[in-house]
């Protein structure tokens, strides 16, 4: 047996240099063929990738009609998407308290589990900024979009758009934006005045202007 | 050099080493080293099936929700990752870390449906199978919540770094690019906008520029080798590379085109930054070049002076990380750390540098530079651009850890 071993080391010695000298003329990697030992680690070359012959196309089609219960989004500045349906400040409160005062709180002032959601209106330019849908939203679809997509938190999505139009009338009327006999649709949410509309300026980093001092800094 | 020669210079090199850890080990342990057991008994056997757990020795390393902020309630909550205990760039899918508006659901991926409407030629749908089946991208990528560090900026709250930057994590992230399934669509020339929609309690959302969508992000499937983790978004999400967190919308089920942005609540009445005179900035989405030191961290206590290897983590949602240093003064000097390859776009890139601590109190701090030659700055000059009032978002000012004479290392944002 120990008469065979130095022949299995030179011929493991001659498929490393093989490898070496392959990778050499196909110009691809091969630096760590390998490794010290002599152990071969497998050459580093370029993988060829056999171009597609056409683009895959899995997706089906489907119609706008057919997704209609997943299309609840609203675009927020103007309502669009806004769908039938009405709802009044008096609605609201009923349906405020059947369903949202548990973790809201009476006439929205906070509850077991969340924060007020009146009030805040002026507080921005001081401490602490109270945020709330009234001081908040800079557009009052806002209201609908959430309220629809995302409560109440136990069974969400399940308001029928005139509850959804009452509770935006309720909690608008809470904040003082709209008058106790309002009446919320498609055509009278976008146009309440939120006091918040011009509170916004788009992205506009880098501010801060750290350099990159290495001794004696401060 | 002879064999002789050679092997006279191994003894001597030999009885060099073994003279150093006689002379090393001269205080004596007063017994021996005994055999472990695990050498003298037959080990755990190998199971038929499994999913490998962590040892049970590392049970401390968990996620963690804070106790400096408690939310009142379970579902739209965070639990953070252990930094201090992470080695490299790629953290476990055990351990990364979670933020939902409305709690996880419970998706079976044979019902689960895609769609692309909008500003499209042609609505489609896609199931899960249909998803898998295009060309994949894998890619490394850092994911960050845009509130990381929002209890810590003018004084110290937290005590450990995974309650300061914990809601931070590194990951491989697999699935078909955005852009694959988009042009299958068909977009309209006036489609600038698109919005992602998540099958979750709270259907969550954003809206998203079509460039952004269409350079780098992901319709991910995957993370870290293995199908996306039921809390990170099973079985699809997207992933909008370097951008806060919430833009990767999970349990992703709708994807439309528009032509404008939505300014949904999670857009305006949140993720929202508090500016100067009472107004708030808008669609700040991108994060910015960052970096903290893991260890010695918040929390740890160091074992007497010494050698100290001071390692961390830098990242940009800007590009590669091209340098971090490293003071040791509260940044009145500061030295170029080493970065550990593989340094990669919007990823976590590891850094480290050699430390004798002289058992004097001192003042860790790592500061970042990205690509675009952004330096990471301070607290301080983010306080003069910004109004740091209440639940402030996107922080990626420099962490300082003090370290006292006894070795125990603290918190001590603001205050260095």
């Amino acid at each position: 047996m120990s008469s065979a071993r130095p022949k299995q080391v030179l011929t493991l010695i001659a498929s490393s240099l093989l490898i070496v000298s392959c990778a050499g003329t196909t110009g691809g990697g091969g630096m760590a063929a390998k490794s010290s030992t002599g152990i071969p680690l497998g050459a580093a070359g370029p993988h060829a990738v056999q171009p597609l012959p056409d683009k895959p196309r899995f997706g089906k089609p489907i119609s706008e009609s057919d997704l209609s219960a997943w299309n609840i989004d609203i675009r927020t500045p103007d309502g669009q998407g806004l769908p039938a349906g009405r709802g009044s400040v008096a609605q609201g409160r009923q349906v405020y308290q059947a369903k949202c005062l548990a973790c809201h709180g009476a006439d929205a002032k906070g509850g077991s589990v969340y924060g007020a959601m009146v009030g805040g209106i002026g507080s921005f330019k001081g401490a602490p900024r109270v945020l709330t849908p009234g001081s908040m939203y800079p557009y009052a679809p806002i209201l609908f979009d959430y309220i629809r997509r995302s409560m109440p938190m136990d069974r969400p999505q399940t308001l029928s758009n005139d509850e959804v139009y009452a509770l935006s009338a309720y909690l608008l009327n809470l904040n003082g934006l709209v008058p106790a006999g309002a009446v919320m649709d498609a055509q009278s949410l976008p146009r309440v005045q939120m006091p918040n509309r011009d509170g916004f300026l788009i992205d506009d980093r880098p501010d801060t202007q750290a350099t990159r001092c290495m001794t004696n800094c401060k | 050099m002879s064999s002789n020669a050679s092997r006279r210079n191994f003894i001597r090199k030999t009885a060099a080493l073994t003279g150093g850890a006689f002379a090393a080990a001269g205080a004596a342990r007063a017994a021996p080293l005994p055999i472990p057991s695990g050498n003298q008994e037959p080990g755990r056997i190998i199971e038929e099936t499994a999913y490998g757990m962590p040892s049970k020795y590392e049970a401390h390393v968990k996620r963690r929700r804070t106790d400096v902020l408690k939310n009142r309630q379970n579902l739209s909550d965070w639990i953070m990752t252990p930094l201090q205990h992470q080695p490299g760039i790629i953290t476990p899918n055990g351990l990364i870390f979670e933020r939902h508006h409305a709690g996880t659901p419970d998706i079976d991926p044979k019902t689960h449906r895609l769609v692309i409407h909008g500003m499209v030629k042609q609505p489609l749908e896609f199931s899960m199978d249909d998803l898998t089946r295009y060309p994949s991208v894998s890619r490394f990528h850092f994911h960050e919540c845009s509130g990381n560090g929002l209890t810590d900026w003018l004084k110290p709250a937290s005590t450990t770094v995974q309650q300061t930057h914990g809601l931070l994590s590194g990951v491989l992230w697999t699935g078909v690019p955005a852009s694959t399934l988009m042009e299958e669509a068909g977009i309209d020339p006036k489609g600038k906008w698109v919005l992602f929609e998540g099958a979750d309690s709270s259907a969550h959302t954003r809206s998203i520029p079509m460039e952004k969508v269409l350079d780098d992000a992901i319709i991910a499937y995957a993370m870290n080798g293995e199908a996306l983790r039921p809390e990170n978004g099973y079985p699809v999400r997207v992933v909008i590379p370097g951008w806060e967190g919430n833009t990767s919308v999970k349990w992703l089920r709708r994807i439309k085109v528009g032509d404008q942005p939505w300014h949904f609540r999670s857009e305006t009445a949140r993720y929202t930054d508090p500016m100067p005179e009472g107004k708030w900035r808008q669609f700040s989405m991108v994060m910015e070049c960052k970096s903290v030191i893991t260890s010695p961290s918040g929390g740890q206590k160091l074992k007497g002076p010494g050698f100290y290897e001071v390692t961390g983590l830098a990242w940009s949602g800007t590009g590669k990380i091209r340098a971090v240093d490293i003071s040791v003064d509260g940044g009145k000097n500061w030295r170029e750390a080493k970065l550990e390859e593989p340094v990669m776009d919007k990823c976590l890139t590891r850094f480290k540098a050699a430390w004798n601590w002289d058992g004097q109190p001192a003042v860790l701090m790592s500061r970042a530079v990205d690509s675009t030659g952004y330096v990471q700055p301070t607290v301080q000059d983010m306080q003069k651009k910004r109004a740091i009032v209440g639940f402030v978002q996107h922080h990626n000012a420099i962490q300082p850890w003090a370290v006292n004479a006894n070795g125990e290392v603290r918190n001590v944002i603001g205050q260095a």
